[in-house]
């Protein structure tokens, strides 16, 4: 099997500083893979330089597009990549008013990126904003209100819904759960279990919570200071970690 | 008289000569905003400083001179700038459309077709038609440069779904030649079909924000829209009361405290010509 994604030595430096030295991996189709590391460590970064919205000073990432096969997204021209990251890709933000357009009615919202690929009827696009919001259990009938009237974790499930819309096969996500409360986080999680395993979605999600890779990631990283320290099955680095880092990192977690 | 103080229409040669290069280049690539170095006119901005910095650039002494404010001759903005260059650039200067050679227009397209001997001049004040939907400018231009414009119709989609039609009713956006998305500064929506096609060539400047733009005559311009709402030229509903002109764009006047109104064609000009001709409409004294 051909690898959707597949990442080569990247490596971004800030001046002097290490951003995420050499990293390497092949996300294959279906799969969901989970980065992990304290704050400072680099995941984000390393999402930023796959998604597109960092230049890496090294390495390569490789896509495999639906129409012309793997394709390297460094090096492919902005045009190629800004089209990518409205149809076959996702980015859901930590805070959902990065990703979201607080000024437009949530069916705007989610209809814009069916819009930005050349949706023109009215009719078909609200449909399929309805739907989607039912899909996120979003009540249908706040279609025309504003995210600023939605509650946080309805915001963050506006900008999963708006962000899946057209169909992507691969979705960043950058701490998805951050900032929302247990429960809400909860759902949040559900939701999204539901939503990969349904579309066959393939997807990287950077998080500090141990729970929420635990529950969505099939494969696990751990960050330090700019590099992957260990990776392998969820399961196996958190039940037996080998880094000294990844142990403390499962170690600090609190058991209720 | 003209001022002797002053050069040939306000402006010095050589801002008349960027300003030119500015619009030649508009010309070549219809609907680009072209950014140029807008001068301070000694008129406050939101006054029309970008029509007269253009108007100056494209007049010669042998020109007839008309402008137009909302499709009036006889509003101060009208008055004040025809007599700015009556007094700089000693240009004659009518009212009449088929009689002027270059025409400044604040927010309307007379009514009369305009020909290939005329341009016609806006006045532009936000030239950026994605302005209110993204903040950056480096942003909107890299959506004009890559031709992003699926935002625009997020706006047109806001408009449907709170109002049930699209409410936009002026500056609405338009598509030049398949390309460029462009304001067509706040003419009523009635006026966007003229702009496609047209014999006349016309500019816009924006003076505060520093960018002139053109369609060159019989361009394609075509205005945005959802299949199943397509756009539609909206006018008032009523015949004009003075001249009884029933295809013309109408202003509604207020006439008393009573809830009493009349409908009078916005353009001047046009209106007095029919009225001379003998048409004369229920409110015509």
């Amino acid at each position: 099997m051909r690898p959707l994604l597949s990442v080569q030595g990247v490596t971004k430096h800030y001046g002097a500083h290490i951003g995420c030295a050499d990293v390497s991996f092949d996300l294959y189709p279906g799969e969901v893979m989970g980065i992990v590391g304290e704050s400072g460590s680099g995941k984000s970064t390393l999402l930023n330089c796959m998604a597109g919205h960092l230049a890496p000073d090294a390495g390569q990432v490789v896509f495999d597009t639906r129409a012309e096969g793997p394709k390297h997204t460094v090096t492919m021209s902005e045009p190629e990549r800004r089209m990518l990251s409205r149809t076959d890709w996702a980015f859901v933000h930590q805070h959902a008013r990065d990703g979201l357009r607080m000024g437009v009615s949530a069916g705007g919202n989610v209809g814009e990126r069916l819009m930005a690929v050349g949706a023109r009827h009215y009719g078909n696009i609200r449909d399929k904003a309805t739907d989607w919001l039912e899909r996120v259990e979003i009540d249908a009938a706040r279609v025309d209100d504003r995210p600023t009237t939605f509650s946080g974790g309805m915001q963050q499930r506006l900008q999963i819904a708006r962000n899946l819309v057209t169909g992507p096969r691969l979705v960043f996500m950058d701490e998805p759960t951050g900032g929302l409360d247990v429960s809400v986080q909860a759902r949040l999680l559900d939701l999204l279990r539901g939503l990969v395993r349904d579309m066959g979605l393939s997807a990287i999600i950077v998080t500090h919570d141990l729970a929420v890779v635990r529950l969505l990631a099939d494969r696990l990283m751990v960050m330090k200071s700019g590099r992957v320290v260990e990776a392998g099955l969820t399961d196996q680095v958190l039940d037996d970690p080998q880094h000294a880092y990844s142990q403390l990192l499962v170690s600090s977690v609190l058991q209720v | 008289m003209t001022d002797q103080a002053y050069n040939f229409a306000y402006l010095d040669e050589q801002t008349k000569r960027m300003i030119r290069r500015a619009i030649l280049k508009g010309l070549a690539i219809p609907g680009y905003q072209v950014p140029f170095a807008s001068r301070e006119m000694p008129m406050p901005y939101g006054w029309g400083t970008g029509g007269v910095q253009v108007s100056a650039a494209v007049l010669t002494p042998d020109d007839t001179f008309k402008v137009i404010d909302q499709g009036a001759d006889d509003t101060t903005n009208a008055v004040s700038i025809r007599s700015f260059f009556e007094r700089t650039a000693g240009v004659e200067t009518t009212t009449k459309t088929s009689e002027a050679s270059v025409i400044q227009t604040r927010h309307r397209i007379p009514e009369e077709p305009l020909t290939e001997e005329q341009i016609l001049v806006y006045q532009v004040p936000i030239p950026e038609p994605l302005r209110f939907l993204e903040p950056r400018e480096s942003e909107t231009r890299k959506m004009h440069s890559l031709e992003e414009y699926g935002l625009v119709h997020v706006k047109l989609y806001e408009d449907i779904s709170r109002h049930g039609h699209i409410a936009t009713s002026y500056a609405y956006p338009v598509k030049v030649e398949a390309r460029y998305v462009m304001d067509p500064s706040p003419i009523p929506k009635f006026d966007n079909p003229k702009l496609g096609d047209m014999a006349a060539i016309q500019l816009f400047g924006a003076g505060r924000e520093q960018r002139i733009y053109a369609l060159p005559p019989y361009t394609q311009v075509v205005s945005l829209d959802f299949e199943d709402h397509p756009f539609e030229a909206s006018k008032a509903d009523h015949p004009c009361g003075l001249c009884n002109a029933t295809e013309s764009y109408l202003d509604e006047v207020i006439i008393d405290d009573q809830g009493g109104r009349m409908f009078v064609c916005s353009d001047t000009d046009y209106c007095a010509a029919r009225q001379a001709a003998g048409h004369k409409g229920k409110d015509a004294a």
